[in-house]
């Protein structure tokens, strides 16, 4: 994807001393490009990238959360082998919300679509080489010599006379050269980090205790806060009796404030477990009047209703009457049911507000600076400008934390405007989170294939029924398009397989239960039922499951074919010899960029799936940190089996949701989780692109596959209950 | 309201709190030890984990009317201990924490299941390591380093 | 010859009676150990006599959270020892319930089987019984084990659940299950018949 943007460097002094770059965009989307007026850049000092300390330490502003992803160390990484700066000086941080910050694609600042190393590579790679660029001119002026005569490693500028200076004593006069325009980067054989496993820069402290999180923040004078919320999603308070709750010792106020839809009643005291005992001490009564009570059960009749005929089409090409003309025995029909699920990063959602009349300060875990920010804003009367908002390290997103109607910091500001000029630390708590709403929405899918004489299939007709995650919010224009939320038919519509006749549409229903991403989006789903059918097919025609994808895959599919092959060549010793009661399960799908390949060795163990080894071939383009990438795989395919799990799903009865905390939705504990992942990556040298979501949707069905051949049974719904 | 004597990570320290407050939340918000983590809060995830008395305990759910004069240990002294030291050792040399959140229970953990036994089977890691939730996936990361920890503590590493 | 016939008559009526009563005894017997049978299978401790290598919790008697095992003591593993979480008295703040030495009962006593459906009440007297399964304990010592062991008695003052409500209990009081207990072992600790 190529990015087209513009920008400039800013250099100023710092006022501590040292170096002090930034980088200013004057575009934001470059869609908006053509025929537009310029725009003047705006300068938000003392934000920056770099910042060379007199001490040599180099800090590195991050543009975007780090929530496990390693991004604070990628990205610093990028930018500290085009400076040449010496590693072991550098320290990332995560910048707070200004403009400086946003994704030069996106156009705000946030971390998700698995688009950090894809959005910001090249720019910072630009920042490192500009600001090696100043520091060699300055040390060629200090030395009455030319930059061409001076090279650069590990923090140190060489002359050509055995001259050496180190980049702190140069910053300051680094500071007043003139930004180049232009900048050579690095031949990819010159990189020093890019390209090699390099350890994460925030282990030691996530080990030892001392690393702070959002949720550990600790201010001078600060209220912790709960907040009881309607048990069905948008009711209001009608009454609430909070006696009792306001003699435990510790709580300070209780009042009702407005939620994002609705009301609920705020809990203030000075610690957790107080504002805990008090809340579960309120007597409130809810007007649930005029509120839909979703059901689970309802739900399922209704969209498997929907799903019978088609809706607004997602894509359609070939002959849309090809089905007709195939024989009831050539085809196969198969419906897909998927449940609500619940991000449940492990760290609780959480955000500490202050207000000050004039001004704000926020401190919050947020994949969505730039919309969290404006919220903030907009709930205390300010203007965003008037917000400082910090980012603090989180434990987990999962996009749990990009909510575009930002109802955590909404909620936060809602109390911190009634208790001006005190911090108030937000909290919600398991309980909250998992039924607070804002689940992976259900889905609902129904195939027709017709399957020709030689296996493959000649016609596919698929109708997905599913809740917009977007229509209603700020991102409808870019995603939605003639009725169809593309978030909801990726991985089916924009498929990769040459299907030449093909039918999908979509049905979004509106229903009172809150939606948001999940990783990997509509791949969750989709992923899941291409693959399935796919193997099935292949099952029908008796032919190995990666064979078949190979034949079926468009040709110019190059990264699904470039994993296919790799994952061909790393499990051909073992897939065709696994012990008795061990079956192969192949899987291959394509998303935000990346391709994976997938193959798992299966039993079954405890009625449950045992999973011994899993295998997966990459293409990301570049890699640029193949250690991070590793790790992303292997893990990632462990968050994917939620999936899959007896316990993983968010089930709603008359609008109350039915489970509570971990003990009634329950993830992948070790024991689920492959016992040994291998991760084996494409070599490129093409555009770095995502690996924070690819990772889940290839996992799921490629277990299900492997269960397939071992009880010979198709699973379509889930979770698995029982094999 | 009442006042308890603790000894934690071998220092001396007093409280004055609610007896029923769990011993997570007086080491988070009264001792401003938040190196242990709330996770759910019904001791279903781990992330709490510390040693009382010596044994792995979710202090989550455990009230501080509790504990008596057991010591207690939090990842903030576990490097104290040889074995607390191979383990975070292990942890940061084979690349393991993602968002990092689960870690210290994970560490924790795993620290107790090393003391008691220091050449664990896969069998004696995924039991004792079996209810320690990570959203991120972290397992097989855990697995290399239990192993990689235990092989420096036979070595007489630790 | 009278005097035979009247002794004839008097030793059929004593041996009638005889016989009418060892039955009595016996069905007696057989129904004290259904209302010990009836506490047993209750959930308070039927969920620590499990078959399988985890303990039960709750009233619908669902897998304990956190994948706890049993361990080759039955006091957990490593990391996770039973003792960790449950100290030696109920914490009703927390909802975790307590005990002296909290730990699964030996597989020699278990009740269920391995899909977690209570045994019969004629194969669970039969265990009870069954001396070279139940530590040697004679009825007397059944009967002490009824009275005096701690985790037995806890059932009857099981603590709060984490909403805040109370574990519901056995079906008879403690005090009904000691003299249900009596009566069975009085009458020979008799089994009801059938598998």
């Amino acid at each position: 994807m190529e990015v087209n943007r513009r920008g400039f460097l800013r250099v100023s002094f710092a006022a501590a001393g040292g170096l002090v770059v930034s980088l200013y965009l004057d575009r934001t989307a470059p869609a908006q490009e053509v025929g537009m007026p310029r725009q003047p850049a705006k300068v938000y000092p003392p934000d920056a990238f770099v910042n060379i300390r007199p001490d040599g330490m180099i800090t590195i502003q991050v543009n975007r959360l780090e929530f496990g992803q390693g991004v604070q160390t990628a990205l610093p990484m990028v930018l500290a082998d085009e400076m040449d700066a010496d590693w072991n000086n550098v320290i990332g941080e995560l910048a707070p919300a200004a403009d400086v910050y946003k994704d030069p694609l996106f156009g705000i600042q946030i971390v998700g679509g698995s688009g950090s190393i894809a959005h910001s590579y090249q720019q910072y790679r630009e920042l490192g080489a500009k600001t090696r660029a100043m520091l060699v001119a300055a040390a060629a002026d200090r030395w009455k010599t030319t930059p061409d005569k001076c090279r650069t490693e590990a923090g140190v500028v060489h002359g050509p006379s055995g001259q050496s200076a180190t980049y702190a004593e140069l910053a300051g006069e680094a500071a007043r050269k003139p930004v180049p325009a232009t900048v050579r980067l690095k031949n990819p054989s010159e990189f020093r980090l890019v390209g090699k496993r390099v350890k994460r820069l925030d282990s030691r402290p996530k080990c030892d205790g001392s690393l702070k999180f959002g949720l550990d923040l600790d201010l001078p004078g600060m209220k912790v806060a709960l907040v009881a919320h309607p048990p069905v999603f948008g009711g209001r308070v009608k009454k609430v009796n909070d006696g009792e709750a306001r003699r435990v010792e510790g709580v300070r106020e209780i009042f009702e404030i407005p939620l994002a839809k609705g009301s609920g009643v705020a809990v203030v005291a000075d610690k957790y477990w107080p504002a805990k005992q008090a809340r579960s001490l309120l007597n409130i009564e809810w007007d649930l009047s005029g509120v839909e009570a979703a059901d689970s059960t309802e739900l399922w009749t209704r969209y498997k209703q929907l799903g019978q005929t088609p809706g607004n089409v997602a894509g359609a090409r070939g002959d849309q009457n090809a089905l007709e003309k195939v024989a009831a025995g050539n085809r196969i029909v198969a419906e897909y049911e998927f449940p609500f699920l619940a991000h449940s990063p492990m760290e609780p959602l959480n955000t500490t507000v202050r207000f000050d009349g004039d001004r704000a300060e926020v401190w919050a875990g947020s994949q969505f600076q730039t919309v969290d920010q404006m919220a903030v804003a907009e709930v205390l009367g300010l203007k965003p400008e008037q917000v400082t908002f910090h980012t603090e390290m989180a434990g987990g997103g999962f996009g749990r934390r990009a909510v575009t109607d930002s109802h955590v910091q909404r909620e936060a500001s809602e109390i911190a405007k009634r208790l001006k000029g005190t911090p108030v630390k937000l909290v919600w708590s398991r309980e909250d989170d998992v039924r607070g709403g804002y689940y992976r929405p259900m889905h609902f899918h129904r195939v027709e294939i017709g399957v020709g004489a030689d296996g493959f299939p000649v016609a596919w007709n698929h109708v997905i029924v599913g809740q917009s995650l977007l229509m209603g919010t700020p991102f409808e224009s870019m995603l939605v398009k003639n009725g169809v939320d593309e978030t909801a038919t990726e991985g089916t519509a924009d498929t990769l397989y040459n299907i030449t006749n093909m039918h999908v549409s979509v049905h979004h229903p509106k229903v009172n239960v809150p939606v948001l991403w999940w990783r990997s989006v509509g791949h969750t789903h989709n992923a899941f039922v291409m693959e399935t059918l796919i193997d099935e097919l292949a099952t029908r025609a008796k032919m190995d499951p990666i064979a078949y994808r190979r034949k079926l895959l468009k040709p110019d599919a190059k990264k699904p074919l470039s994993t296919l092959d790799l994952l061909d060549k790393q499990t051909a010793a073992w897939r065709s010899r696994l012990p008795k009661g061990h079956a192969l399960g192949i899987s291959c799908h394509e998303s935000f960029g990346t391709g994976v390949a997938c193959a798992v060795d299966v039993s079954i163990e405890n009625k449950r799936p045992k999973i011994h080894r899993a295998v997966l071939a990459v293409d990301c383009g570049v890699a640029v940190n193949p250690l991070t990438i590793e790790s992303q795989f292997q893990a990632g395919v462990g968050f994917g089996l939620t999936q899959l799990m007896a316990k993983g799903a968010i089930t709603l009865k008359n609008g109350i949701v039915e489970q509570r905390n971990f003990d009634g939705y329950v993830p992948p504990y070790i024991g689920d989780a492959p016992v040994a992942v291998d991760v084996h990556i494409v070599p490129s040298a093409e555009a770095p692109t995502g690996c924070g979501e690819p990772p889940v949707p290839v996992i799921s069905p490629a277990v299900v596959n492997a269960l397939a051949r071992l009880t010979g049974k198709r699973y379509r719904s889930l979770p698995l209950v029982s094999i | 309201m009442a006042t308890f004597q603790l000894t934690v990570n071998g220092q001396r320290r007093e409280v004055n709190v609610d007896p029923s407050t769990p011993l997570l939340w007086v080491l988070r918000e009264d001792l401003k030890m938040t190196g242990t983590k709330f996770g759910c809060g019904i001791s279903a995830c781990g992330a709490c984990t510390v040693h009382v008395g010596g044994v792995a305990t979710r202090s989550c759910i455990v009230p501080i009317s509790h504990v008596g004069d057991r010591p207690i240990i939090t990842i903030e002294g576990i490097s104290n201990d040889a074995v607390g030291r191979a383990v975070q050792d292990a942890w940061v040399d084979q690349d393991v924490v993602q968002c990092g959140y689960c870690q210290s229970g994970q560490i924790m953990s795993a620290v107790a299941l090393l003391k008691s036994t220091s050449r664990p089977t896969d069998q004696n890691i995924e039991e004792s390591m079996g209810g320690n939730l990570c959203r991120c996936g972290t397992y097989p990361r855990i697995r290399a380093a239990i192993k990689s920890a235990a092989a420096q503590i036979n070595k007489g590493g630790a | 010859m009278p005097g035979l016939r009247a002794s004839l008559s008097l030793s059929a009526i004593i041996i009638a009676a005889a016989l009418w009563a060892a039955p009595s005894r016996t069905v007696q017997g057989v129904a004290a150990w259904e209302q010990v049978y009836s506490v047993l299978t209750s959930p308070r401790c039927i969920n620590c006599h499990t078959a399988t290598n985890y303990p039960q919790q709750g009233d619908d008697r669902h897998r304990h959270v956190a994948n706890v095992v049993r361990g080759p003591e039955g006091k957990g593993v490593p990391g996770l020892n039973c003792a960790g979480c449950h100290q030696d008295t109920n914490a009703d703040s927390t909802g975790v319930p307590g005990g002296h030495n909290w730990h699964l009962a030996p597989l020699e006593m278990r009740w269920q089987d391995i899909n977690d459906r209570p045994l019969s009440s004629a194969a669970v007297c039969r265990q009870l019984t069954d001396r070279s399964r139940n530590h040697n304990l004679d009825g007397p010592g059944l009967l002490k084990h009824h009275e005096e062991e701690p985790l037995v008695k806890w059932a009857w003052n099981p603590g709060l659940k984490p909403d805040g409500t109370a574990r519901t209990l056995p079906p008879l009081t403690h005090e009904q299950f000691i003299a249900a207990t009596r009566r069975w072992v009085e009458a020979g600790t008799p089994c009801p018949t059938g598998k």
